[in-house]
């Protein structure tokens, strides 16, 4: 099976909807002949023309806006949004419009959008450049949102994005675009609201979703070899919808959860999952679920102010040692 | 407290009429008084429409109809006051004042096949392309019947897919980038399509407005940015809204034209708007063009709006009510007779009962459908 990083596997899905659907086109800042800030979009200028990769003004909202008047004409608009921190600049286009327009017109006006970009940290870029938004847009009906962590799924959830009727929020884990994975040829669409088993275990679940999952394998091995503990690692990769069965399956069979993210504690996906686990398995629980989240500030600079405030592997491993009642 | 109004004055030409060779004030004035505030002067770079003369050379047939939806539209609107003043509707919000400006600016469009992105003050302009005035005490009295959203949805966020209306959200002017999209598409596409985007003064402040003329500038987009200026947003006037005469002024730093018109004159209006749908339709850009109208309603029915303007200015404004100078235009060019009048008249007023009378027999919408449309299936 070919082996490809994230960045390609990405543009890959992109190119080949662009190829096969005329009204796919693409907007966002700097897209255009410089490639992307993030090089995802390299060569397509020169593949697709400018009518269909359109360099845009700074101007988030506008250009949004832009894509939900397009998407709603029929056409099948993708959004580069440079990260996903300048989204904030067109909340009320994705929120007040893209999620409400289909309901608001009820059912008469369908959105099909994509908006994409680097999200969450770890590449010191600070906190106007930091944020894990699967929380915050998850929050609202209306919208889709995903988080693959893998190149195999960042092609085949990109394909399904494009495919979608409805406004899809695809939150990239920008620190992992050069990571290799294998990618199959062809066609394969990922559907949303399938979580993934990412690796197979009797003794704790371990749930994260973005980079985090990568962490959480690495414990996973380490729990293995020097513990004997078989950890399950579920990677949620579909934020809104969000695969219920997966995780309780995967509780009620290990009765311990550990949910780690990147993103701030209160009111997030990991307080989700956990109220999820304490709602329909309790009865399956040997111990309190755990959550390991990003600290409470924003994003710092510095390489060891930054890595202070997310998640460490030591973190996470004791978050799994109290789960499993093993000495701390 | 509301600060003091200063009121019209009777002869004086408005600075909003300025052309930049025009006297502001004086006999030589090109159009009645319209405002009563003292606007900034900035510069002046809109082109200001002539006032319609005559019929224009358009089909009596037309004007009629022209006429009819005009007087449709307020009666309409008027009955969405009275049921919600009786209590059988929460909300209304309206465009009393502003029809003429709406029916001027749909007649200059292909109506079977442009977009229109109405605001919440849009009733004639929907009506025009094709909403019914059943329609609209559907939304107003929330039933299922309401063609925008099943009740969903506020009234007057008007919409139909098959009428090419794009719902607009309440938080202003987000129609505007909207409107941008739905011509680029239509260009990519050339399909020949103008959109039609309206909004208030008000509107004009937000950052939606700029980012939507710049991104239409650059690529010439065949949109019309169509600015009901009705002198308030909710209480705030035109002159603590922005220091300029004319928000067309603005099209300028965008690239493309900005057209002031007198939006009590529906003929000068269909004029203006023909001509920038011409120039869309040739791929030569957008054009920004500026109505200027008065609102004589509150801004909604939650407003009162004897906090801010007075009674007497109101009325000094009904005085140039854009129905009764369209009906005088036209009886003055041999449109429109007595009878004729009559009957247009009765047609309406029973379309009115019998779209009031059918809206409140229909049903809620059935609750147990609150949940649908919120995601599309494949």
């Amino acid at each position: 099976m070919p082996v490809m990083t994230y960045r390609e596997a990405l543009k890959s899905a992109m190119v080949a909807e662009m190829e096969r659907d005329e009204s796919v086109v693409m907007l966002g800042e700097d897209i255009g002949i410089y490639g992307g800030t993030h090089l995802i979009t390299d060569g397509l200028f020169e593949r697709f023309g400018p009518k269909r990769i359109i360099d845009t003004p700074i101007a988030e909202g506008g250009f949004t806006g832009a894509a939900i008047g397009m998407a709603m004409a029929g056409l099948r608009p993708i959004v580069e949004m440079m990260t996903w921190n300048f989204s904030f600049l067109a909340a009320d286009q994705i929120i007040q419009n893209a999620a409400k327009l289909r309901y608001f017109s009820g059912g008469q006006v369908t959105v099909p959008l994509v908006i994409r970009g680097p999200n969450g940290g770890g590449v010191q870029l600070s906190a106007q450049h930091t944020h894990s938004l699967e929380g915050f847009y998850g929050h609202f009906p209306g919208l889709k949102v995903v988080s693959p962590v893998t190149p195999h799924d960042v092609k085949g959830m990109m394909l399904t994005a494009i495919r979608d009727p409805n406004p899809v929020i695809f939150l990239e884990a920008g620190a992992l675009y050069g990571t290799k994975g294998e990618v199959p040829e062809g066609d394969f669409a990922v559907p949303f609201g399938e979580a993934r088993v990412a690796r197979e275990g009797r003794d704790i679940s371990l749930i994260a979703y973005g980079r985090q999952v990568n962490m959480v394998l690495k414990i996973a091995d380490k729990l293995a070899a020097e513990e004997g503990v078989e950890a399950e690692v579920i990677d949620l990769r579909s934020i809104r919808p969000f695969d219920e069965g997966t995780i309780l399956e995967s509780v009620r069979k290990t009765n311990r959860a550990v949910v780690v993210q990147e993103q701030w504690r209160y009111y997030s996906v990991a307080s989700e999952v956990a109220a999820l686990i304490q709602e329909q398995a309790f009865d399956h629980l040997d111990a309190p679920v755990e959550r390991v989240s990003g600290e409470e500030v924003p994003a710092p600079y510095a390489r060891n102010l930054e890595v202070a405030a997310f998640p460490s592997e030591q973190q996470i491993l004791d978050a799994a040692h109290r789960a499993l009642y093993r000495k701390v | 407290m509301a600060t003091e109004i200063k009121r019209p004055s009777t002869g004086a030409i408005q600075g909003a009429f300025h052309d930049g060779t025009t006297p502001r004030t004086g006999p030589d004035s090109i159009h009645p008084p319209l405002d009563h505030v003292d606007v900034g002067a900035g510069t002046i770079s809109a082109t200001v429409a002539p006032p319609s003369v005559g019929d224009e050379g358009l089909p009596h047939e037309t004007l009629r109809e022209m006429y009819r939806l005009v007087a449709l539209a307020r009666a309409v609107d008027e009955r969405m006051w009275q049921v919600n003043r009786a209590g059988r509707a929460p909300f209304a919000v309206s465009g009393q004042g502003h029809e003429a400006a709406q029916i001027g600016a749909a007649f200059a469009l292909d109506r079977s096949k442009d977009i229109v992105l109405p605001y919440y003050r849009d009733l004639a302009l929907s009506l025009a392309f094709g909403l019914t005035a059943s329609d609209l005490m559907m939304s107003v009295l929330a039933k299922a019947g309401d063609p925008a959203s099943g009740a969903r949805q506020m009234p007057a966020h008007y919409g139909s897919a098959r009428l090419r209306i794009v719902t607009a959200s309440s938080p202003v002017s987000t129609q505007l980038p909207h409107a941008t999209g739905t011509a680029y598409a239509a260009k990519l596409r050339g399909t020949g399509q103008v959109s039609l985007a309206c909004f208030g003064e008000g509107g004009s402040s937000k950052g939606d407005f700029h980012e939507a003329c710049n991104f239409a500038g650059i690529h010439k987009l065949p949109v019309i940015f169509f600015c009901e200026n009705n002198r308030y947003a909710i209480s705030v006037p035109q002159n603590l809204q922005m220091a300029i005469d004319n928000v067309a002024d603005r099209a300028a730093g965008y690239g493309f034209p900005g057209v002031v018109v007198d939006g009590t004159d529906l003929l000068a209006v269909h004029q203006v708007v023909k001509a920038a749908a011409d120039r869309a339709r040739r791929g030569e850009g957008p054009t920004l063009v500026e109505a200027k109208v008065y609102r004589f309603t509150p801004h909604t029915s939650d407003d009162d709006d004897r906090t801010y303007r007075s009674p007497e200015e109101v009325k000094a404004w009904r005085a140039r009510d854009p129905l009764a100078l369209f009906e005088a235009r036209l009886r003055e060019v041999g449109a429109l007779d007595d009878e004729t009048l009559t009957e247009i008249k009765g047609r309406i007023k029973s379309e009115v009962n019998e779209a009031t009378e059918a809206a409140e027999q229909a049903p809620f919408p059935d609750p147990t459908t609150f949940d649908r449309h919120v995601y599309a299936e494949r």
